[in-house]
This record gives structure tokens, C-alpha cells and sequence, in this order.
């Protein structure tokens, strides 16, 4: 049923596409997956570029791959090892970014966590006897086969981790842009820090079942990057940058669902077009500005 | 020799008298890592007063401060700032931390910036169109406007000068109405004519919102013209009194425990000779 749907193609014709789309509960129950997990990535992903965390981000995303692995190998299901992994991931971070190193050695321990991660995913999947068919969709994503069950757990973890960036939001914006001033000013700076990290990791846990645990950055990063070059104000940042990846993350899907290429090379595409597009429209704009300055000097 | 703590005027004396003073040490001391880094410190800032804080590299300026804001416990001594002890008066204090710059990929306005010395501590989101929400956005025009800052603090701090975003700075720490300024070398990065429009600022903030002022300074000629008061830590203690009383060469050899030379210039700058560590006015000034 799967296949006939996947290849009967787009009729061009955008009523009956849409409705196609909505026909099948596998194809349902991936919108709105896809939905929760692009408004809570969207949030999340915007804090962690203002606080220029995008590499602690990226380790997350690599320790998601061998919980996924783990849970397969355990029989037990893959949100289980996602969760448990990055959660623990976010506990190890927390204790790195605690220890007071320096930035370089800081950046140095994240990098060794990141490839002691890759290497024990890689073991649990040798270590599951026969093809664990599924490595390539733990890696890179996959639309198909995500349960009403599935949905659900994803809805509350969500809603839990976006209520608590909503609760913590002006103290964390100011833990990250003025962490000293913000400390003297009474706010719990190390405690933030820490709680952010956990947070973060649930949005990787989450967006990982659905990009897979490598292409995470796509929706986390790229929009919420978009989004801070596109306005420097807070509010209108993190709506942009919910919109961003609401919007790539339903197209892609749409994409997906009409040919035979996965669904998060689509959107990890599509994120990157439009950040390209940003970044040269600013790059384009100032130029534009400094030549008029110029003229404006020589007038 | 001169008594630096009774250069006070009598009317100053009364107005202290009446008032709690901003800051009060009673031989004070700091150990960091089993190392005394001053000891035996006395001095009073009174209210509304403009302070220098002077001295060499490692005499323990910035301690100084942290000590105001409950960040380092006393070793020895009491303190009491604001008529309580240190860090029971945050929401009373404004504070602007040593050498703190935004590079041109900071993605935050100016007005955000002092928007959070405002709110930036309660939790929760404020519902849009409530009256509170007003009223702050009201003050931090306020404050923007005293500052002198309306013009650009709509565009993002990263890609202001270093003297612009100095302002803005100011207008944070100032935006909860602060009756104690702790100013950690908001000078130092500035050329010379915006440190002297910025100790100009300071010195009419000072008097207008009637807050105390304590500045750490690593040149004082720049505000020499604008203050009160000096603290002047070196050799492990701290001398307290006018400037022309402790700027001298007599009241530095002391504390120092070593002679020091101080030179006036023909335009009145000063100039300290014979510091055992780092130089008391770095560069030239021309023009």
C-alpha cells in the first residue's frame, strides 16, 4: 500500500496532492510529527545559536545514533534509547561545561565524547546479529512506520521542554548574552546553563527520530541560524525560526512522500537553500548599503 | 602630613551624617587561594558621591567590587553596602562588568540589552499589552534617552563602537533606578574624547539620579575633573580622601611603603613615577 502510494507520483494538481497526502495514517501521523518536532527544534535551536552551542548540539545529535542502536539491540523502543542516551549526553556536557576549562580544552572534550559515541554506536550495531536494516534510517531519518503511540510520547515531551524554555526564557536570554551582568543581578546562571543543556537534549532526541541522529542539524540549527540573520529581535527571532522549520519540515515530507529520495535529505536541503538565500540577500544588501555610503561621502 | 579622611566640608559631613553611606569597609580584608590581596581597608562612599577606584595591576580593584556585590566573602573586617550586608541590595545595585565588548556577529539590539537589566531576572512571559509592560518599556526609553543613546539603540550592539556600546552598558546597569553604580574600567577601551564624554555622563547621571558612583580606573586624568573622591589600593592596603589629597607624593610613598613621585602637567594632568608594577597613564595623549 505503502509503495503504490509512493509511486503513483503528483498528479499536479495541488487539491487532489494535498488530499493524497492526507490519505494514509502513516502519512498523518508523520505531519504531525513532523509538526511538534520542527516548533520545539525551532525554539530550542534558537537559543542554542545565541549561545553558540551548535558543537555541543552536534555531539547530542552523534550520541542519539548509538542509543538508537542500543535500543534496537535491546529489543526495547528506539525513543527509549534516543531519550536515555541524549539525556545522559546532556548530563556529560553539563559536567564539562561546569568544570570551568578553557574553550579550547572544553571544545577538545566535547570532540572526544563525540567520537567515543560514533565508535559505540557502531559497535552495538555489529554487535545485532544479522542486517539491522534500519542503521541507515537511524542515521539519515525516516518518515515511514512512526506510530499514533509515537506521536503522542513526542506531544508531551515537547510540550514539557517548550513550557520550560517559555517559564525560563528572559533569565536564559540574559544567562546568554550578559552571563556576568545576569549573575551579579541574582539570576542562576550555571543552573540555566545546565537545565538548557537537558533541554537540548530532548530536542535532539526528538528531532532525531525524524532527520536521523545526523542530519538533526537541519532542523535545529539552520533555521534558528536563518532566523538570528534575518532580525536581531528576540520574540520575532524564535517565531521566525519556529515558521522556518515548520515550513521546510512539511514540504520535505510532501517531497518525500512523491518520490523515491528520503525525507531528510530534503529537508536538510531545503533549510540550507534558505539560509544560502538569507546570507547572500544580507551580504548583497550591505554591499549595496557601503556603496551607497560611499556616494553619499563623494557627494 | 595630611589626615586624608577629614578633608571632607563641613556641608558634606552633615549630608553624610544624615544618610546612610552607599559603601562602608571597617578594616575590611580579602584572601584569595591563601593569598591577602588587601587588608585593613577602611573607606566610606557616600551617597551620591563620585568615586574613583585607583592602582596598580593586582592590587585588587575588581576584588573590590565583587566584595560590593556579595560575589567574595570578608576574610577579616565588615562591610556594609547600602546599609545592609553585601548581596542582600542586588536589585539596588547596577553593575558593568571589566572589558566587556560585543563583536559584529552579537545578534541582540541595544534596547533588548538594557530591556533585560530591567526584567531579565523574572521568570515567566509577560503578556503583551499589560500595563507593567508598558511602564518598562517606558524606562528604558527613559533611560536610553539619558544616555544618549535614541539614535542607534535599535540596531544590533555588535556593530556599534566601542563608546556607543559603552552607553548602552550604562543605560543597563542604570535602568532599575540604582542607588549604587559599580563601574569596573568602563574607560578602557575608549580613544580620549569618549572617555571624557563618558566620565561627563557619569559625573551628571551621578548628580541628577542622585546614585553613588564607584569607578575603577586604570588613568585617572580623564575624570580627574569629575570626581568626589579617590580610594586608592596599593602594597596591600587602601588610602581613601579628595584626589589632591591622596594623589600626592607623600600619601602614595606611604601606602606604597616606597617613593613615588607625583608630576603635575602644565595642563594639570598627573602623572605617578616610580610604581613598582605597571604604569599609572599609559601612551601619549596629543590633541
Amino acid at each position: 500500500m505503502v509503495e503504490a502510494a509512493i509511486f503513483q507520483g503528483l498528479s499536479w494538481n495541488p487539491v487532489t496532492d494535498l488530499r493524497e497526502l492526507f490519505t494514509y495514517p502513516f502519512m498523518v501521523n508523520a505531519l504531525e510529527a513532523g509538526t511538534i518536532v520542527a516548533v520545539m527544534a525551532g525554539v530550542t535551536g534558537w537559543f542554542m545559536v545565541l549561545r553558540r552551542q551548535t558543537f555541543a548540539g552536534h555531539t547530542l545529535s552523534v550520541i542519539a545514533f548509538p542509543g538508537a542502536a542500543a535500543a534496537s539491540l535491546a529489543g526495547v523502543p528506539l525513543a527509549v534509547g534516543y531519550f536515555g542516551f541524549c539525556g545522559l549526553g546532556a548530563l556529560a556536557l553539563a559536567g564539562i561545561a561546569g568544570s570551568r576549562r578553557s574553550l579550547s580544552a572544553e571544545s577538545a572534550a566535547i570532540g572526544s565524547l563525540q567520537a567515543l559515541a560514533l565508535a559505540l554506536g557502531f559497535l552495538f550495531v555489529s554487535l545485532y546479529h544479522g542486517v539491522l536494516n534500519g542503521v541507515d534510517s537511524l542515521l539519515f531519518g525516516t518518515f515511514l512506520g512512526i506510530t499514533s503511540g509515537q506521536v503522542a510520547v513526542l506531544l508531551v515531551v515537547a510540550t514539557a521542554a517548550v513550557s520550560l524554555v517559555a517559564i525560563a526564557a528572559r533569565p536564559l536570554f540574559f544567562a546568554s548574552v550578559d552571563a556576568e551582568v545576569a549573575r551579579a543581578g541574582g539570576v542562576p546562571v550555571r543552573l540555566l546553563g545546565f537545565g538548557f543543556l537537558l533541554v537540548l537534549g530532548l530536542s535532539v532526541a526528538e528531532t532525531s527520530q525524524i532527520t536521523g541522529a545526523l542530519l538533526v542539524f537541519a532542523l535545529l540549527v539552520t533555521p534558528a541560524a536563518t532566523a538570528h540573520q534575518l532580525t536581531p529581535r528576540p520574540l520575532l527571532g524564535i517565531a521566525l525560526s519556529i515558521s522556518l522549520a515548520l515550513a521546510v519540515t512539511w514540504l520535505g515530507l510532501a517531497l518525500a512522500y512523491f518520490s523515491i529520495y528520503p525525507v531528510g535529505f530534503y529537508i536538510t536541503s531545503l533549510s540550507f537553500g534558505v539560509y544560502v538565500l538569507v546570507r547572500g540577500g544580507r551580504a548583497l544588501r550591505s554591499r549595496r548599503r557601503a556603496t551607497a555610503g560611499l556616494a553619499l561621502e563623494a557627494a | 602630613m595630611i589626615d586624608p579622611t577629614a578633608v571632607a566640608t563641613p556641608a558634606k559631613q552633615e549630608a553624610e551624617a544624615r544618610s546612610e553611606p552607599a559603601v562602608a569597609f571597617d578594616s575590611a580584608a580579602v584572601r584569595l587561594g591563601g593569598r591577602t590581596i588587601w587588608s585593613d581597608v577602611s573607606v566610606t562612599v557616600g551617597e551620591a558621591d563620585f568615586v574613583a577606584v585607583l592602582g596598580p595591576n593586582g592590587a585588587g580593584k575588581s576584588t573590590l567590587i565583587k566584595v560590593i556585590l556579595g560575589l567574595l566573602p570578608l576574610a577579616a573586617g565588615s562591610a556594609s553596602v547600602l546599609g545592609r550586608p553585601p548581596g542582600d541590595s542586588k536589585g539596588r545595585i547596577g553593575y558593568l562588568p571589566q572589558r566587556r565588548s560585543f563583536d559584529t556577529g552579537t545578534r541582540i539590539r541595544g534596547v533588548d540589552l538594557v530591556q533585560l537589566g530591567l526584567d531579565g531576572a523574572r521568570w515567566g512571559i509577560p503578556l503583551p499589552g499589560a500595563p507593567s509592560r508598558r511602564r518598562d518599556a517606558a524606562r528604558v526609553h527613559e533611560v536610553i534617552e539619558l544616555v544618549g543613546a535614541t539614535g542607534y539603540a535599535r540596531q544590533p550592539i555588535g556593530e556599534l563602537s566601542g563608546g556607543e556600546q559603552q552607553r548602552l552598558l550604562i543605560a543597563q546597569a542604570l535602568v532599575r533606578r540604582p542607588k549604587l553604580l559599580l563601574l569596573d574600567e568602563p574607560l578602557d577601551s575608549l580613544d580620549l574624547s569618549n572617555q571624557a564624554a563618558v566620565a561627563a555622563l557619569i559625573r551628571r547621571i551621578c548628580e541628577e539620579e542622585q546614585v553613588a558612583v564607584l569607578l575603577v580606573a586604570h588613568d585617572i586624568n580623564p575624570i580627574l575633573g569629575y570626581l568626589d573622591r579617590v580610594i586608592y589600593l596599593a602594597g596591600g592596603g587602601a588610602i581613601e580622601g579628595s584626589p589632591e589629597d591622596v594623589i600626592t607624593s607623600g600619601t602614595l610613598s606611604r601606602l606604597y611603603g616606597a617613593p613615588i613621585e607625583v608630576l603635575r602637567a602644565s595642563d594639570g594632568r598627573l602623572v605617578v613615577v616610580g610604581q613598582p608594577e605597571a604604569p599609572f597613564v599609559h601612551g601619549d595623549r596629543h590633541g
